[in-house]
């Protein structure tokens, strides 16, 4: 098996507790990565993307089917899986090398080596300088590449980031876009990146996975074979680009945004 | 010079007018015998009986035994309030066990029980350190475990993911993101304290900055009594103060302000 992650027959049921109708978040979802392989998750909100994503980190249990890394199958979280969250995730009472150091520390490493490998990380997302501030005192997208170097510490197999520049500006998005490339580039680590934005997954990935409006399935995978660093006026990128709208069209039109109040019809829903 | 400065200038230049505006009061007063003087001393009067006390050596035995017993008390009940608080907000059951009979509690004010715990533990200093650890525990404790409860579910993941075991979470997240609530818990613990022990030193008690102010009732040393009741006053000041500067310095990643804006 040269897969380093295989999701295979992942399907997840929410139960509500408070007796609401069972809520199918995700439906038979097979996908497998290669490893150093640059993977973007797309879809509507609400389609199931975060769920997939805890799945694979370990946070969420899937309700059939089952997730391998490197041919081991995955039963909980770890620190194999780097996860990059999409906001305020760092810890606030740390400063900047404290939380870089995080991983490495729980291991058990030395504080030599930790500060060692805090300040190699830090210098790969260029913020060396910025190693005794408190995250409060960073701009967001500093924040997302301190999260970034803090996953990358513990040199993980897989680095799983869920819409980490969502709440970023346009332009620091664009940059932090740029910055992902080549961190991406100098580690060689393979990225399982879940996003909405269609630019977002074009700029980024190898491959482009579109997922159908809940429950969420594998709509479509669209391999991205453009050269790097891209532009987002390319003809071939814009080409792409009008076929992935076309994709997610519909899947929004189905019924991505629309939330049951019942939970009856949880699913294809339209107002 | 800068806002701060001028700030701090206006507050201290405050507190001096009303000190001068009431010993010019006094002043007056003496002259025109509008009211009793003996029944309202000035500050300078206040100054001279304290001094009188501190030379007599007994101001400071009241300040020593009245601060060993607000400590004493204080410090039992943090040290029951808060590893209790942590592990209630932590297990949703140990919650549903623990919460009612706090609820029970709490709606009682510590006073009322001060006469059971006389008759229970005499009247010695363990009915009194008691009473105050008893009045302090329920601060600290809701404070506690609403902190514990509050932590944002997304620390403990990226905790999880970053391969944290169940003790590295609880010393490098829990406590750490519930501190600010825990020292709001303490400030209030020590307010009420405080409050505690000199009601009970006024009831019973042979020594204390509570019991001096009755002692002096009795023999209308009214100077006395203003002196008891503004050590108290700068006493609590000073440790709520020193809490602060505490929590300044523990919480600092809360409060340093925002300069890098990329
Ligand atoms: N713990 C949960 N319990 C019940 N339902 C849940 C739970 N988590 C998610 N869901 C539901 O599952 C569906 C998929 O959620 P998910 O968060 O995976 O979507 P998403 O694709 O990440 O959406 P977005 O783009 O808005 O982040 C949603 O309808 C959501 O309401
Ligand atoms: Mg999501």
């Amino acid at each position: 098996m040269g897969y380093e992650l295989q999701v295979i027959g992942v399907r997840k049921v929410f139960r509500p507790e408070d007796g609401r109708a069972p809520l199918v978040a995700l439906e038979r979802f097979d996908l497998a990565i290669e490893k150093g392989e640059f993977v973007c998750i797309l879809g509507p909100s609400g389609c199931g993307k975060s769920t997939l994503l805890n799945i694979v980190a370990g946070f969420l249990v899937p309700t059939e089917g089952q997730v391998i890394l490197d041919g081991v199958e995955v039963t909980g979280s770890g620190r194999d899986r780097g996860v990059v969250f999409q906001e305020h995730a760092l810890f606030p009472w740390f400063r900047v090398w404290q939380n870089v150091e995080f991983g490495p520390k729980m291991a058990g490493v030395n504080p030599a080596e930790r500060a060692r490998i805090a300040d190699r990380y830090l210098d790969l997302v260029g913020l060396g300088a910025f190693r005794a501030a408190f995250p409060k005192e960073l701009s967001g997208g500093m924040k997302q590449r301190v999260a970034i170097a803090r996953a990358l510490a513990n040199d993980p197999k897989i680095l799983l980031m869920d819409e980490p520049f969502g709440s970023l500006d346009a332009q620091t998005r664009r940059l932090m876009q740029d910055e992902l490339t080549k961190i991406w580039t100098a580690t060689g680590k393979t990225i399982l990146f879940v996003t909405h934005s269609i630019e977002e997954s074009l700029l980024l990935a190898d491959r482009v996975v579109v997922m159908t409006a809940r429950p969420g399935r594998i709509k479509t995978v669209l391999p991205a074979p453009l050269t790097r660093p891209r532009s987002d006026v390319a003809p071939d990128f814009v080409a792409l680009k009008a076929e992935l709208q076309g994709l997610l069209k519909d899947e929004i039109e189905a019924g991505g945004e629309a939330r049951p109040t019942t939970g009856n019809n949880p699913g294809r829903q339209t107002l | 010079m800068n806002p701060k400065f001028w700030r701090h200038a206006l507050r201290t230049a405050s507190v001096l007018v009303f000190l001068l505006a009431w010993q010019a009061g006094s002043v007056l007063n003496a002259r025109y015998q509008y009211l009793n003087p003996i029944l309202f001393p000035s500050p300078l009067d206040m100054v001279r009986a304290a001094y009188d006390e501190a030379v007599q050596g007994i101001l400071w035995g009241d300040i020593g035994a009245s601060l060993a017993r607000v400590f004493q008390g204080f410090g039992i009940g943090a040290v029951v309030a808060i590893p209790l608080g942590c592990a209630t907000g932590y297990f949703r059951r140990l919650e549903d066990c623990v919460d009612p009979i706090v609820e029970l509690f709490r709606p009682i004010p510590p006073l009322a029980l001060l006469p059971l715990f006389i008759i229970w533990l005499g009247i010695g200093e363990m009915s009194k350190v008691l009473l105050i650890a008893f009045s302090t525990f329920f601060p600290i404790f809701l404070n506690t475990t609403e902190g514990v409860r509050s932590i944002d579910p997304i620390h403990l993941r990226a905790a999880l993911s970053l391969g944290a075991n169940r003790s590295q979470i609880f010393t490098n997240v829990i406590i750490r993101s519930a501190l600010p609530s825990i020292i709001v818990g303490l400030r209030l613990g020590f307010a009420l304290g405080f409050f505690v022990l000199v009601a009970a030193e006024l009831i019973a008690a042979d020594s204390g900055l509570g019991y001096r102010i009755q002692e002096s009732r009795n023999f209308f040393l009214v100077d006395r009594m203003f002196v008891g009741a503004a050590i108290i006053g700068v006493l609590g000041f000073s440790f709520n103060y020193a809490l602060r500067r505490l929590e300044d310095l523990l919480l600092r990643w809360r409060t340093t302000i925002v300069q890098a804006q990329a």
